[in-house]
């Protein structure tokens, strides 16, 4: 049945797939996601991230509220690269505040 | 939940006691070693990381491996690395997404061609089959390549890609199931002598080490540092993006010398490329994306692939290369610090190097062969502060040729 319970419909993720990278000793979301490949679809998962913390959470019996997020990636949305080459580059948007996962303790 | 008991690759509990060996960083090259360590026999090893699996580097890189190469040893080894990789699916249980499309590196003057054939032809010495060919002859390889800014190209069939992911659970797991342990989410705190033996205090606790392995890529300096040594790598930010899957349309890695260009499309079809950036030296590990380099890698794709203009940027992300002052990796004891050993350096190239050099490192640790690369690359060539000197490629003698072909 987990196997027919599709997670993430970018990657064709299931709670099967889900279940098993929690099986393996990965239970958080950043090994989740590179384990299983949820969320590096189209939606960056938008739709899908909710439900793979709720599995995770209900696999580990860790409260959803302790997860991580995973690390937004720019763009917002899939923007063509027509759009980024019409761009001026802008030399000077450096975004350190924004660096991977957030808190200076690297989660 | 009904989840089968698969073999945990993660260690849980408490640290064990002590350690014969210890490596710090579970990135592909350290646990490559632990793997490779464990098959010769070794027992006892513990791995730790302060971030999970395939978190840093070898979780960021455009999983290309090449062996077009202008010194004999990159080249020679880079062809035992793909040997590796070709069997890595088979012997490790785990499928990593090759696919040997080829490497072509476009030129746009004389000067680069020129350049690129000196490569080829040290190449085909070494029997790899890199042809030197004209811009026609790239337009019957990848069709939609405006040829026109180039004057000419050089081709490689046999260079490939990989998706890196899964090399790092592939190793862990392997490395795992012949007892290594490793640790992740478990920084290191301080590094201390007790005797003959390393202390290395976590968060988690502690443990004694016989000997220390740094493999931490672009964190190697740190933890140097809390041995009490010194490492003259510093971390540069390299960004990289990831377009929309296409029907498979591009057999190449494609890439551009001058401008650090570089792009191909893996097995889930995504194109995925970066571009080299003129960034001031860091002297900390920077990971965040900048609109600025996608802008410049979507006016580089799209002047190679003029089509591409209409295809969709997915995400984007950084990851640190892990600079050497003369673009050579820095390996074994690190002076001043017996017992402490690095494999470090290797400027943006360590994914690809990792499969062979990583064999190599757990031979000579079990005393059982010292590949040559020992010398070449050797930490001893900084001990005293030393500079190096900044060798143009030939051999006159001053030391090791310098390699020519590093991107990035």
């Amino acid at each position: 049945m987990a196997k027919k319970i599709i997670l993430c419909r970018c990657e064709d993720v299931t709670l099967h797939d889900v279940n098993n990278a929690v099986a393996s000793g990965f239970g958080e979301l950043e090994e989740v996601k590179r384990y299983t490949g949820f969320g590096t679809g189209p939606c960056q998962g938008k739709e899908c991230l909710r439900e793979v913390a709720l599995a995770i959470a209900a696999a580990t019996g860790k409260p959803p509220a302790a997860m991580q997020p995973f690390t937004t990636r720019p763009p917002l949305c899939p923007t063509p690269l027509r759009l980024f080459a019409a761009g001026a580059a802008s030399t000077d948007d450096d975004d350190d505040d924004d660096d991977d996962n957030g808190s200076g303790d690297g989660r | 939940m009904a989840a089968k008991a698969a073999a945990s690759a993660r260690a849980t509990g408490p640290l064990p006691a002590h350690a014969d060996i210890a490596i710090v960083g579970a990135g592909i090259m350290g646990l490559g070693i632990a793997h490779n360590l464990a098959l010769l026999g070794q027992r006892n090893i513990v791995v730790l990381d302060a971030h999970t699996l395939a978190w840093g580097a070898s979780g960021r890189n455009g999983g290309g491996l090449r062996q077009q190469w202008s010194t004999e040893m990159n080249i020679r080894l880079m062809q035992e690395s793909l040997e590796i990789c070709g069997a890595f699916a088979q012997q490790v249980g785990i499928n990593i997404w090759m696919r040997q499309g080829g490497y072509l590196f476009l030129a746009r003057t004389k000067t680069t061609l020129e350049r690129l054939e000196r490569s080829v032809a040290l190449q085909n010495r070494c029997d790899v089959p890199t042809r030197q060919i004209s811009v026609d002859d790239v337009q019957a390889i990848v069709p939609e390549i405006n040829v026109e800014p180039y004057v000419g190209a050089c081709f490689n069939p046999t260079d490939a890609i990989v998706f890196p992911w899964p090399f790092l659970w592939g190793y862990a797991r392997a490395a795992a199931r012949r007892g290594v342990a490793i640790f992740t989410e478990t920084p290191l705190t301080a590094i201390d002598r007790r005797g003959d033996d390393f202390v290395l205090t976590t968060p988690r606790g502690s443990l004694t080490a016989g000997r220390v392995i740094c493999a931490a890529g672009a964190w190697s300096p740190e933890v140097a540092r809390l041995a009490g040594g010194t490492l003259p790598d510093w971390p540069a930010r390299h960004e990289i993006l990831s377009t929309e899957p296409l029907k498979p349309f591009l057999k190449p890695m494609v890439s551009v010398l001058e401008s650090g260009l570089y792009f191909s499309q893996s097995l889930r079809g995504e194109v995925v490329g970066g571009i080299s950036q003129d960034d001031p030296r860091d002297s900390t590990v920077r990971m965040g994306s900048r609109l600025g380099f996608v802008e410049k890698l979507a006016r580089g794709m799209i002047q190679v692939i003029p089509r591409l203009a209409e295809v969709k940027v997915v995400r984007q992300w950084a990851g640190p290369y892990d600079m050497s002052p003369d673009g050579t990796p820095i390996v074994g004891e690190l002076p001043g610090v017996p017992g402490f050993f690095v494999c470090c350096g290797f400027s943006g190239h360590g994914f690809m190097m990792a499969p062979v050099v990583s064999r190599y490192y757990a031979l000579a640790l079990r005393g059982k062969e010292k590949h040559p690369l020992f010398d070449a690359w050797s930490a001893q060539r900084f001990a005293g502060g030393g500079i190096v000197g900044d060798g143009d490629g030939g051999n006159d003698g001053s030391g090791a040729p310098r390699e020519d072909m590093i991107i990035g």
